[in-house]
């Protein structure tokens, strides 16, 4: 049987070359520590990545998920700081990046704003709003007594670092959704074509909604595991270029921007890829802009292979899909 | 009122004297509708430009905003430096516009903005070349740039969002890199050159460099966009990739040259601001990108291509400075400006999408506009009355001519071999041969629906095509344009100078072609509802062969239908459909110019006229007037609730789908009026035309001719040889 090349394969094929280049070049390369730091570098990334494809399938985008992340996560350690209940600021924390995500939903279902723009606007507010109304300063420290939650950052079963656990278990139940549930059925065949599904019969618009919160609820995860192993979490990463990475994660593994297609396969192997490359490059002690060059031109490669394998045809490419 | 269709004795003499004096309620109703032009909101809403006040206002409002809470906002320090900003950032939102337009999507220009600043400040500083070589340099980089994305996304089709944002993240760090080797080198030079120092420092008049360059663009560039070939093409492939590909435009081509030019604009906004500021710090137009999606699609430019212009680039533009500037200004916490600007956007993207999504709702609202039209009492039509109008049944027994041939003969003409001519509303002018007309043949394609028609002097067909214009057709069958169009009226809402509904012509001895447009509002296939309007859409225009000119003669008529040219040739008769008139022009001679009433009062909606063997005058009346209808029109409020509330085709229309003929003389006088009561053969007529001793009659929504023999007409008279002459 003649094996199709997706772009998913493309970036597979890919990943395993640099693997295997990199533990032939690089002496400590292939240990067991390595590659579980290799993963654990990149688990919270996986995570994100995660949340980022649900919305994707459903032709959707979240560039707020950072801001979420951020905002949610160090209102909350800020609140623990001062005294409030740890169980109570967890809660707080969580409620808040539920109610941004019913907002940013809102606004995409109902008031049918393009979902770039609403989220894009979406995440300077929540940046915003976080740093004027809730937050005092840039850095929020991890209170003293935060106890069984910093085993989410730092804790090991069996050897294996908790983050990649939670991934491992984020993908599943991800997968799991995506998968064998009605929702997440529902995400694909309006992510495929909206209009056939509200056709259908589909409940769109709700879905659509719910979407925003599980992304906003995966950030909020996401943060407490930074937070956890770094011991604080600085709100300043929303203006860098995470947002980035974590559409480069998604759509490196081939879930296609326009919707429908993808699930949780392609954006581990975009995970790994990057695993690899940051892993490799940090061994030989590469510098960060370099790291940024090499790491766009790998994506670049990808998705130019995977447009000369899968050329988009113009009669049949959807208008307005960037 | 409602019983004038049957009165009796004394009411119906108070009833009348009561109907034809108009109350004052009535007064203030008829000034209401006749001084307020409701017609124009809807015309308004018709024209893409109207498009643009969502975000104009939004624009007035934040000015208006920042104006009163920031003191010196308007103070010309602060204008000026405001206003060099503006220059460099609207370049870089026009950049952003024209990739949104063709359909694509630019993140990269905040790093080639960087990249652009480094490079002139590289050369200038550093190499100390002239601004002129720095200046080209910076463009080529740029534009270097640009080409690689569009040869990425243009012909490798790759997705614009996806590379773009791989071009940011590399040129970035590529700046970032170069920087550290020459950030020092650039910060201890300094360029001597009075070019350069007035690219950032100088002013034409009061008018910083920056903005002239920015006016420059904005106003080329919406030439070039809305009045080019190129920019053409870009609205095409925006507006549908696929239906430009398929009208075979280079689609490729034409993305990639959006990122090429995207290149070159942003290259120039960086030149600029390196000229300003001589700042090679690592911040340098991070997040620019953000920033210029915002502004153009504040300004109403869309995500997703087709919609777009320079006007909105700049307008949203300015927006956007306004409030980052006014935010920072206004000294507010860290986080709080990030915060209002996130607001901004949603309030302002959500007016703008409820706008576009709603606008056409709205506009089949209120596009329907009623206007105040009383009619005098109709005159009766009962059988045995006595009225000249009383209805008979004459017309039982037409003959019927190419049943189930034609669809919609709306009007039928003659030449000098006796052959008819009909047009059918699939385009097709028919023509059936005589003597006995069963045969026929397509004489001519045009392609819209030929209404009215007329032979000239050479014989050619003159032909009123409904949505195309005035058309000639050879005797050979050879279709040709005579005119399409007219003087356009100053001021007027909806171009009036393209003609919608050319409805009947005729032709004087001087070769010059008396046409009417039945409606400037409707197109063909809505005519009717022009008669709720009943405002004087329509018009009569003439158009000159010799001079190739066709002028706009008498205005505001009631649906302009029939034309017929009067004995003297100095005049013509002319049908006012929902006026129920007949009115005759004088186009020269003595009474040139006047307009005087020959039918004031008619029972039923006058059609198209024509002339008869006897001197005097045919007239089809398209359907009959009814007293709702005819109360109805004096109720504008009531019409226009009905074209809001209910759907149309649910609405009260006239009846135009019985009717008679009716024979006329130059002075008024009814002289014979022909029925078909049984409404089997021939109900509906819209023109009628008599040749030697027989009427032949058409009809707009009739799938055959009728003809009917006329006692004692002239079994030799022909209106071709009557009018231009036999000829041997």
């Amino acid at each position: 049987m003649k094996i199709a090349l997706t772009q998913e394969r493309i970036v597979f094929a890919l990943a395993v070359l640099l693997f295997a280049g990199f533990a032939i070049v690089l002496p400590n390369f292939l240990t067991a520590g390595n590659v579980l730091t290799l993963i654990r570098g990149v688990s919270v990334l996986g995570i994100l990545g995660l949340g980022m494809a649900v919305v994707v399938i459903g032709r959707g985008i979240d560039l707020s998920i950072v801001a979420n992340m951020a905002i949610s996560v160090a209102w909350t350690l800020d609140m623990a700081d001062r005294g409030v209940p740890l169980g109570v600021a967890l809660s707080l924390g969580f409620g808040f990046v539920v109610l941004m995500g019913l907002i940013t939903g809102f606004l995409v279902a109902y008031v049918e704003i393009p979902p770039l723009f609403a989220t894009l606007a979406m995440g300077a507010f929540i940046y915003g709003f976080g740093r004027a109304a809730l937050l005092s300063q840039d850095v929020i420290q991890m209170p003293a007594h935060a106890g069984i939650l910093n085993l989410a950052g730092t804790g090991h079963v069996l050897g294996v670092p908790m983050p990649i656990i939670l991934l491992a278990v984020a993908s599943l139940l991800a997968f799991l959704f995506l998968r064998y549930t009605r929702p997440g059925r529902t995400i694909y065949g309006f992510g495929d074509n909206l209009q056939a599904a509200r056709i259908t019969g589909l409940s769109v618009r709700p879905m659509q909604v719910a979407q925003y919160v599980i992304s906003g609820i995966v950030a909020f995860a996401a943060g407490i595991i930074t937070a956890t192993a770094v011991e604080s979490m600085n709100t300043r990463i929303v203006n860098g270029t995470l947002i980035y990475d974590v559409i480069l994660v998604v759509v490196l593994g081939g879930v296609g921007l326009s919707g429908g297609k993808g699930g949780v396969r392609n954006v581990l192997v975009g995970t790994l890829l990057i695993g690899v490359l940051l892993n490799g490059m940090t061994i030989m002690d590469v510098q960060y802009t370099v790291q940024n060059v090499v790491k766009s031109l790998i994506l670049l490669v990808a998705i130019v292979v995977d447009s000369l394998v899968n050329p988009r045809d113009e009669q049949t490419a959807q208008q307005g899909d960037i | 009122m409602v019983e004038t269709s049957a009165p009796t004795g004394a009411d119906d003499a108070a009833a009348e004297a009561a109907a034809a004096r108009p109350r004052f309620s009535d007064t203030l109703v008829r000034l209401r509708y006749t001084l307020i032009p409701d017609h124009v909101v809807g015309e308004i809403l018709t024209k893409r430009w109207v498009d643009n006040a969502a975000p104009a206002l939004f624009l007035v409002l934040v000015i208006a905003t920042f104006g009163t809470l920031l003191p010196d906002f308007f103070s010309i320090g602060s204008l000026t430096s405001s206003l060099r900003q503006l220059g460099e950032f609207g370049c870089v939102v026009l950049a952003m516009m024209i990739v949104l337009v063709a359909g694509g999507i630019d993140l990269s220009v905040g790093s080639v903005f960087a990249l652009g600043n480094f490079t002139a400040l590289l050369l200038m500083n550093v190499l100390n070349t002239p601004a002129w070589v720095a200046l080209v340099a910076v463009l080529a980089v740029c534009g270097l740039v640009g080409l690689v994305n569009g040869v990425l996304i243009g012909f490798l089709r790759l997705r614009a969002f996806l590379t773009t944002l791989v071009t940011l993240i590399i040129v970035r760090a590529l700046v970032d890199m170069l920087l550290l080797r020459y950030a020092t080198a650039i910060t201890a030079g300094s360029p001597d050159s009075s070019v350069w120092d007035f690219v950032g420092d100088g002013s034409i008049g009061p008018v910083p460099f920056s903005i002239v360059v920015l006016l420059v663009l904005v106003i080329g560039g919406h030439v070039l966009l809305s009045r080019s070939r190129p920019g053409w093409r870009v609205m095409a492939v925006g507006g549908s990739r696929r239906s430009a590909h398929n009208a075979g435009i280079s689609v490729r081509r034409t993305v990639c040259g959006t990122y090429v030019i995207s290149g070159l604009l942003v290259g120039l906004s960086g030149f600029m601001y390196a000229a300003r500021l001589s700042s090679a710090g690592a911040e340098t137009g991070v997040g620019l990108e953000l920033q210029a999606l915002t502004a153009a699609i504040l300004g109403g430019n869309s995500l997703g291509g087709g919609r777009g212009s320079t006007g909105k680039a700049l307008m949203g533009a300015i927006t956007v400075l306004v409030i980052t500037n006014g935010v920072v200004r206004l000294g507010m916490q860290s986080g709080a400006g990030s915060m209002i600007l996130g607001i901004i956007l949603i309030l302002a993207i959500t007016v703008d999408v409820r706008w576009l999504k709603n606008r056409y709702k709205v506009l089949n609202k209120v596009y329907v506009s009623p206007a105040y039209n009383r009619l005098p009492p109709a005159p009766e039509t009962a059988a045995g009355s006595g009225s000249p109008y009383a209805v008979n049944d004459k017309l039982r027994d037409v003959e019927i001519i190419g049943l189930g041939v034609v669809e919609g003969p709306e009007d039928v003409i003659f030449d000098r071999r006796d052959d008819l001519y009909c047009g059918t509303r699939h385009g097709d002018l028919v023509r059936f041969l005589a003597p006995d007309y069963t045969r026929h043949e397509v004489f001519a394609h045009i392609g819209g629906h030929p209404l009215g028609m007329q032979f000239d002097r050479d014989e050619n067909l003159v032909v009123c095509v409904g949505g195309m214009g005035l058309y000639k057709v050879a005797p050979d069958g050879e279709v040709s344009k005579m005119t399409d169009e007219t003087n356009r009226t100053p001021f007027k809402i909806n171009d009036d100078a393209r003609l919608r509904l050319t409805d009947d012509c005729d032709i004087a001895p001087d070769g010059r072609v008396f046409f009417s447009e039945g409606t400037m509002r409707y197109e063909m296939h809505s005519w009717p509802v022009d008669a709720l309007e009943s405002r004087g859409n329509g018009r009569f225009c003439v158009y000159d062969p010799r001079t190739n000119t066709t002028r706009t003669i008498i205005r505001d008529v009631l649906f302009a239908n029939g034309v017929c040219l009067a004995s003297d040739k100095q005049s013509f008769m002319y049908a006012e459909t929902w006026g129920c008139r007949v009115r005759r022009y004088h186009f020269d001679g003595p009474k040139k110019g006047r307009i005087e009433d020959v039918l004031p009062n008619l029972p039923g909606y006058a059609d198209n006229i024509n002339r008869a063997s006897d001197g005097n005058y045919w007239l089809a009346l398209v359907g009959m007037r009814s007293p709702p209808v005819d109360l109805a029109l004096q109720m504008p409020g009531f019409r226009r609730r009905m074209a809001r509330r209910i759907a149309p085709d649910e609405w009260l229309y006239p009846n135009i789908n019985t009717g008679c003929v009716v024979k006329f003389d130059e002075s008024g006088r009814i002289l014979d009026a022909l029925w078909d009561l049984g409404g089997k053969n021939h109900p509906m007529i819209t023109s009628m035309r008599e040749h030697k001793g027989y009427l032949y009659l058409g009809g707009i929504s009739n799938n055959r001719i009728g003809r009917y023999r006329i006692p004692g007409a002239d079994p030799t008279w022909n209106g071709y040889d009557a009018y231009w002459g036999a000829r041997a």
